[in-house]
């Protein structure tokens, strides 16, 4: 916009609007982390003393334990499967044209938008059906359902920075199209591979819908701090929260680090040795 | 582009066509038949039983909760849209490359962070001796009960989609033509009608592709309205949590989540033919 039209005070106005939204989004964020450190059982202003009696309660609580096992065994096998699976996908929507591509497409990308209550149910009642509900690789089938759809569009998006004619110049020096997906097409996608697998496994470590209908008695973390929801007011859901915070940040800032790289040397990276 | 199918094209395409056949198309699909399945003696059997459908859409019940999730949603979508599009505009417009930058990877954080402990962390805030009323108190006002309210649920549904809508608006704003904004300045338009007469109908798919998400994640969601909102009276969503966790009714609940999808179907033909509408003029 031309300088003459702009109002300071519009502008400070705006900006000041943008702070008080960072500050409504993250006050419930900043809140859980102080009052888990906070020594009362019922939160209340002013802040009882400085203790870490919730973390010890936590560490101490060996369904905590069960769940957080829980969640990682499955966290981990549905980012490797989910990632795996929407690579696949992403090839495909990326190199071949066929009848039927639409439906594959939406197949591939809808899950997210169906109401997780409403896929919770048709899990459960499906999976009980034929037998596979109330274990831990329910939990890992419905979260890889829910889970594919990222790993594709981040991997998807990668492929599009990608000049399709590298992987035929690698065809026509006499490459196989296994060899042209190993030493081209793999290295290329290394930076998104690796963001959609922390993405993935940040986002099954949160879920807690789908997780409740179908886990029966092997309770996901998320799915336990659900029960903790119901239960009576205790501090440990926030000393959980702060750790599930910690970890999810951490791989999602790890997937973030691999994207900008990805930025700074899109070219570097595509170069066939 | 070759054509032909080979076993190499088959290795990376059939595992997702597999995956989401089986555990996300056959559920659904599944839901559709479970709606007509009978229970016996506490058992489901198969069977071709239109009772449940007229047991549940026959009672006020449903019908008051499935009022109240609309306009619940509905109003969570508009309130969203309002409140985030001063935000959206604002990181569009008025930041510096790097800053908007920074503005969309904080925006992307709470997507990360628990939901659960979020809804739990405003209970802290929201309750009759909480953050808030103190805060209040001290100034001699209050208390105000907000927890349990319908007021409630709004705070929650807007942690739940703020951001998302803020992301999506921003998408769409940072796309729009700069040379018309100036164009319109050149030609005297107002601050206020150039965002409602230029920016606004440019970015208009945005917007409401923004709000229809804001409106399914809501439709959706059952921790607000139970954790937030006292759960009393329910929404359909607490309702297909309370009849399959209370015992063998799923053949109601799937009656209930498939009016649910036909819903959200309706809403979200409604809302795409509106937002790619060519203006009539």
């Amino acid at each position: 916009m031309s300088p003459h039209n702009r109002n300071q005070w519009i502008d400070w106005g705006l900006k000041l609007y943008i702070l008080l939204s960072f500050a409504f989004i993250f006050a419930p964020i900043a809140a859980s982390f102080v009052f888990s450190l906070n020594v009362d059982r019922f939160p209340s202003m002013p802040l009882g003393g400085f203790s870490t009696i919730w973390y010890e309660a936590v560490y101490a609580d060996p369904l905590v334990w069960e769940g957080l096992r829980n969640t990682l065994v499955t966290g981990v096998v549905v980012s490797l499967t989910a990632t795996a699976i929407g690579f696949g996908a992403a090839y495909t929507d990326f190199r071949y044209r066929f009848f039927g591509k639409p439906v594959y497409l939406a197949l591939a990308l809808l899950p997210p938008t169906i109401p997780v209550v409403i896929l919770g149910l048709a899990m459960l009642a499906f999976l009980a059906n034929i037998r596979l509900s109330g274990e831990i690789y329910s939990v890992i089938i419905a979260h890889v359902v829910m889970c594919a759809p990222f790993a594709m569009a981040i991997i998807r998006l990668r492929l599009s920075q990608m000049d399709p004619s590298l992987e035929a110049a690698a065809w026509n020096l006499g490459a196989s199209e296994w060899m042209a997906m190993r030493h081209v097409i793999v290295p290329f996608c290394r930076p998104a591979i690796f963001a959609a697998l922390f993405i993935t496994m940040a986002v099954s470590f949160d879920e807690f819908a789908v997780a409740w209908f179908v886990s029966g008695l092997h309770e996901t973390l998320p799915v336990k701090v659900l029960g903790f929801l119901q239960g009576q007011v205790s501090p440990r859901i926030n000393v959980i929260g702060t750790f599930v915070f910690l970890v999810s940040m951490t791989l999602v800032v790890l997937a973030q680090l691999l994207l900008m790289k990805r930025s700074a040397a899109p070219k570097a990276a595509g170069k066939v040795e | 582009m070759r054509k032909s199918i080979t076993l190499y094209g088959m290795t990376f395409s059939l595992p997702m066509a597999i995956w989401q056949v089986m555990f996300f198309l056959a559920p659904l699909v599944f839901l559709i038949a479970l709606s007509f399945w009978s229970v016996k003696n506490f058992r489901m059997e198969p069977d071709f039983n239109p009772d449940n459908w007229t047991r549940v859409l026959g009672r006020a019940v449903f019908w008051q909760a499935y009022l109240r999730t609309v306009i619940l949603s509905a109003v969570a979508a508009m309130v969203a849209s309002v409140l985030a599009f001063p935000c959206s505009y604002g990181i569009a417009f008025k930041l510096s490359p790097t800053a908007r930058r920074w503005a969309i990877f904080m925006m992307v954080i709470p997507f990360f962070t628990s939901y659960l402990v979020r809804v739990y962390s405003w209970q802290i805030f929201l309750s009759d001796n909480g953050i808030i009323n103190a805060a209040l108190a001290r100034v001699g006002l209050g208390p105000f009960p907000m927890l349990n309210s319908d007021f409630g649920v709004m705070v929650g549904y807007l942690t739940l989609c703020f951001p998302l809508v803020v992301l999506l608006q921003l998408f769409s704003l940072i796309f729009v033509d700069r040379t018309l904004i100036e164009a319109a300045h050149n030609l005297q338009c107002g601050r206020l009608r150039t965002v409602f007469e230029v920016v606004m109908p440019s970015a208009k798919v945005g917007l409401v592709i923004a709000a229809l998400f804001c409106f399914i994640l809501t439709f959706g969601d059952f921790v607000s309205p139970l954790y937030l909102g006292g759960g009393d009276p329910p929404t359909l969503s607490i309702l297909i949590t309370d009849t399959t966790k209370s015992g063998q009714q799923w053949p109601r609940a799937a009656v209930i989540a498939l009016t649910m999808i036909a819903t959200l179907l309706c809403v979200a033909f409604a809302a795409v033919s509106y937002a790619y509408r060519e203006r009539g003029r």
